[in-house]
């Protein structure tokens, strides 16, 4: 059910083979925000109509060789660059973020967890920029409950890459304990600064690790993840 | 040409009088694949030859059972055009050999059975039993077990994108050399969809999809009929290697072709893979199948008839589709990247004919591979004990003793937090699960049905090996205790039974009381048994497990939101006691032996001995009856049934909560402070209730003649007991963080 009324947009959820999360995204999207959500089949290269381009969580296809490695490679991603090239709001959770940061669309590497590890519970994700259209609807230095589950999502960067992103608030979210600090106790993965999630340079494009999805349903524990749908929705009514 | 010597005989794992029979049943010497075939259908992990004549005693029907034991899975109705799949397995010999591996593909093999009925899987769970992670010698190998199994399961099931929501973790010495993991799935359909495993109509097309054939696994069920011995590091080869994406791909190609009403029946195959599939799928459909192993998609180069019908290979199915629109399947397969190759076509002659590029391999009547598979009854004595019926005197104890035995359980490798395994699974795909790992029940919200399912799983080796019947009684009751703390009611069940080796006369006697108590239960909890798996000759160098039946029940709940939570949420609510202190101790002679077989004994003691807690069924099922009641009412902020460990860690487990919410208790006993303390009697449940509600609690428990005492107060960050006077103290904290690190403390070593 959805607690509040948006209006109703058209949010694709691409569909590789391997993907898990795509339901819960599908259902997050139709159920808990009031929007027209649909599949797209990862061999279709036609994106047109869509107001916003989800890549969903899972292992696409099998995440062999290495997490996100051979999505970036199939038809629909060279749809999805083009989409964000024209300044289409794509975001990528958990498996898509890996997937955004194979095909270049944002920096840096997500690697193994430290403590090499599969971990699945409940984090802390502060807002670190409210200039973004996935984190408008937030405020600053705002809390969120979401959930992770990942094995693969200890974000790494270069300094130089890090700088930039700091430099730019292109960190939206970061791993933080119940008070709100970045300490090492609440980096569940070891990301570099705690680093939860990022946007690109045109701030169009957002991968995160945690599930935004997971957190839209009172039943799930936490809503605050539709803040961040909430937010595009925002950033979509305003054109 | 190998000739079939006694030794060959030998190493197929069959008695002369089964060669025998084969010779007399097919009128000639058997082929070496035929040999093959047979061998591995009257294995017992097949045939259930030691078994079956018992499992007959367990009840099969109730109101809302669509489909009972013999298929792939149990069915149960749950309302709203909606049906649920269910069942447990067992995958003990491989995940000893090989924990990862072994481990991985007994979640494939569960996940297998649930979708090749047509449901979708949603749940997952598992029952694990290892050796102590302190022992002196093989604690070593139990922990890179532990690590294995978690691994294994976690990497199958998080792939695959079927949240893992529950299950058990205990240590014991009899596990140590054979450990066992029992793999727990649901999955939830359109009641009119269930798919069977049969082949119908006359030369309709046999169709293989899925993985390619290779080498891994042959002889898989035979391994698991057999005990283990100094060689058993030799049949690593035999265990299979999972690829839970290529069954992702499965899962989602056979939902869409099953959609499409293309198929008419449809197998996996598992356990002695094409040999099982093709001659039950004939055998359920009063057909014959006929298949050319050329067509057989092949991972390896020149394997012989025998290794490719004897194959485990996993991620494979076999189906039988309709003449005429098999395109349409092939065309479903291929858009998900898969094999699909018709391999043969049905019969009418009720054979399994095997061609190998046209050439007769092997002729086989299903019959004999199925019904006719040797039935045995048999000898049993009276049930082995490996335990003394009488134990030490426990010495009485003051406030203090009690305040470090209370530390010393929760932090004890049974009963501490296993949030370092859970953590591994991803519990929330799907985003169905309302009650996390680490309750009673695991409960997932079904959003097709507008109805939510509460499950469990249950066993108590200790209280079975102390006395088989009334141990698997306990199970069965503790299990639909869990389900009726959040309100659920039982519907059916299935069970895992884990023995050692029936052709002793003393195992075997523990298996026949065991299942004769599991069927008392259930006929009394009215949770038919709709399915499961029996796995024997758990036993390693003659040493056999603790008997170990293990039971899974599910159970409905008519709601959506998320059940009443286990732990204290407020200060200033009071602690009722459903079901009273110590229901059934009074005047009980055999008290003392029965205390040896609590935690209390195991940990503090360091013994175990006499007897299982004494259980009073109909008293039991009015427990459940008014905790259920209570709960759908609404009347409770928190309940938590009483199980290992008794009242004490029961009352500190409530307080593990986020909140850290304690408890003032005032109690007074008859009974040694360790008893009324840690004595494991069940029919309890404890509730924490707003003053408001405790008149409306106090008349539901009245009218089904249950004592609901209330017997203190919840509080802020710590646990007070007041027993006969002595009061003992202990921080909330401190026992929250002896609960919560123990576990990856000793899995570090």
């Amino acid at each position: 059910m959805a607690l509040v009324d948006f209006p109703s947009f058209r949010f694709g959820v691409v569909l590789f083979p391997g993907s898990n999360c795509d339901h819960d995204a599908l259902y997050a999207l139709r159920e808990n925000l009031g929007q027209s959500a649909e599949f797209i089949w990862h061999e279709s290269e036609d994106l047109s109509g869509f107001d916003a381009i989800l890549l969903p969580g899972g292992f696409s296809y099998g995440d062999y060789l290495r997490a996100g490695a051979i999505a970036r490679f199939s038809p629909v991603l060279s749809a999805v660059k083009r989409f964000a090239e024209s300044g289409g709001l794509v975001v990528g959770i958990c498996n898509g973020f890996q997937i955004l940061v194979e095909t270049g669309l944002l920096p840096g590497a997500l690697v193994r967890n430290r403590g090499l590890h599969f971990v699945c519970r409940t984090v802390n994700l502060r807002v670190e920029s409210t200039e973004s259209p996935f984190t408008q609807d937030c405020t600053a230095g705002q809390v969120l409950a979401v959930p992770i589950a990942h094995g693969e999502g200890c974000y790494y960067a270069d300094e130089e890459t890090l700088s930039v992103l700091e430099r730019d608030n292109r960190v939206l979210f970061r791993y933080v304990d119940e008070h709100g600090k970045a300490t090492p106790e609440a980096n569940p993965n070891g990301s570099v600064s705690n680093i939860a999630g990022i946007c690109n340079e045109g701030r169009n494009v957002l991968g995160m690790m945690p599930h935004p999805e997971r957190a839209a349903d009172p039943v799930m524990g936490s809503t605050d993840g539709r803040l961040v749908f909430q937010s595009m929705i925002s950033t979509l009514v305003r054109g | 040409m190998i000739t079939i010597t006694a030794e060959v005989i030998a190493q197929h794992g069959l008695t002369t009088g089964e060669y025998e029979r084969i010779v007399e049943k097919i009128g000639r010497e058997p082929t070496l694949t035929e040999l093959g075939i047979i061998s591995v259908m009257w294995s017992e992990h097949c045939s259930y030859k030691s078994s079956r004549k018992h499992l007959k005693k367990l009840p099969t029907d109730g109101d809302r059972v669509l489909v009972g034991p013999g298929e792939n899975a149990g069915i149960i109705d749950i309302g709203n055009g909606y049906a649920a799949a269910f069942k447990i397995e067992s995958h003990n010999h491989p995940s000893f050999i090989e924990p990862f591996q072994g481990a991985a593909t007994g979640v494939g093999g569960i996940l297998r059975d649930i979708f090749t009925m047509g449901a979708r899987p949603l749940a997952v769970m598992d029952s694990l039993r290892f050796g102590p992670l302190d022992d002196p010698e093989a604690g070593n190998r139990n922990r890179h077990i532990v690590g294995g199994v978690v691994g294994g399961i976690a990497h199958y099931g998080n792939c695959f994108g079927v949240p893992t929501i529950g299950g058990e973790c205990i240590f014991e010495s009899s596990y140590n050399g054979n450990n066992l993991v029992n793999a727990f799935a649901l999955g939830i359909f359109p009641k009119d969809k269930i798919f069977f495993g049969a082949a119908s109509g006359i030369g309709n097309p046999v169709i293989y999809v899925g993985a390619k054939t290779g080498r891994d696994g042959i002889h898989g069920a035979s391994m698991a009929s057999a005990e283990f011995d100094e060689e058993s590091e030799g049949k690593r080869p035999n265990v299979q290697v999972g690829d839970p994406f290529l069954e992702k791909l499965l899962l989602e190609a056979c939902i869409e072709a099953m959609d499409k009403g293309v198929i008419l029946g449809i197998q996996d195959m598992g356990a002695a893979g094409l040999t099982c599939s093709t001659c039950e799928m004939g055998g359920r459909g009063g057909t014959g199948i006929e298949i050319d192993l050329k067509y057989v998609p092949q991972r390896e180069q020149g394997m012989t008839p025998y290794e490719i019908m004897l194959s485990e290979s996993q991620e494979r199915m076999l189906l039988v589709a309709e003449r005429g629109v098999e395109d349409q399947v092939f065309a479903v397969f291929k858009k998900w990247g898969l094999d699909a190759v018709e391999i043969g076509t049905v019969t009418d002659d009720g054979m399994l004919r095997v061609r190998n590029h046209g050439e007769l391999v092997a002729e086989v009547p299903n019959s004999l591979l199925t019904d006719d598979a040797p039935l045995y009854d048999r000898p049993a004595t009276t049930p082995f004990r490996s335990v003394p019926l009488d134990g030490p005197t426990a010495p009485t104890t003051s406030a203090d003793d009690n305040a470090a035995a209370l530390k010393q359980l929760v932090a004890s490798p049974d009963l501490c937090s296993k949030r370092k395994i859970y953590e591994q699974y991803d519990y929330m795909v799907r985003t169905n699960t309302t009650v996390p790992p680490g309750s009673d029940a695991a409960v997932i919200r079904i959003k097709e049905a507008n109805v939510s399912l509460a499950m469990a799983l249950d066993g108590n080796g200790r209280y079975t090996a102390l006395d088989p019947r009334e141990g698997a009684k306990l199970a069965v009751a503790e299990c639909c205790r869990n389900l009726a703390t959040v309100g659920a009611e039982p519907v059916a069940a299935t069970n895992c039974l884990n023995f050692g080796n029936p052709e002793k006369p003393e195992i075997m006697a523990q298996f026949i009381e065991a299942v004769e108590g599991l069927g008392e239960a259930c006929r009394h909890f009215g949770t038919p048994i709709t399915g499961g798996n029996v796995s024997l000759y758990n036993e390693t160098l003659g040493a056999a497990i603790y008997p170990t039946p293990v039971i899974g029940i599910v159970g409905l709940i008519d709601h959506m939101d998320v059940p009443v939570p286990m732990h204290f949420q407020q200060p200033g609510r009071k602690i009722i006691l459903v079901g009273g202190l110590l229901p059934g101790v009074t005047g009980d002679k055999n008290l003392e032996r029965r205390f040896g077989s609590t935690q209390y004994a195991k940990v503090v003691v360091g013994q175990t001995w006499g007897l299982p807690p004494a259980l009073d069924m109909d008293y039991e099922k009015r427990v459940h009856e008014t905790v259920r009641s209570i709960v759908r009412q609404g009347l409770p902020e928190s309940v938590h049934d009483l199980s290992d460990g008794g009242l004490a860690v029961g009352l500190a487990k409530c307080g593990f909560g986020s909140k850290r919410i304690g408890a003032r208790i005032e109690l007074s006993s008859e009974f040694p402070s360790h008893v009324a303390l840690f004595h494991e009697a069940p029919s309890r449940v404890l509730l924490s209730v707003a003053d408001e509600n405790i008149e409306a609690v106090n008349a539901i428990a009245a009218a089904l003649a249950i004592p609901a005492p209330v017997i203190g107060e919840t509080q802020v960050g710590s646990l007070e007991v007041q027993l006969n006077g002595d009061t003992f103290h202990a921080s909330i904290d401190d026992l929250y963080q002896a609960w919560d690190s123990a576990l990856e403390r000793m899995l570090q070593g």
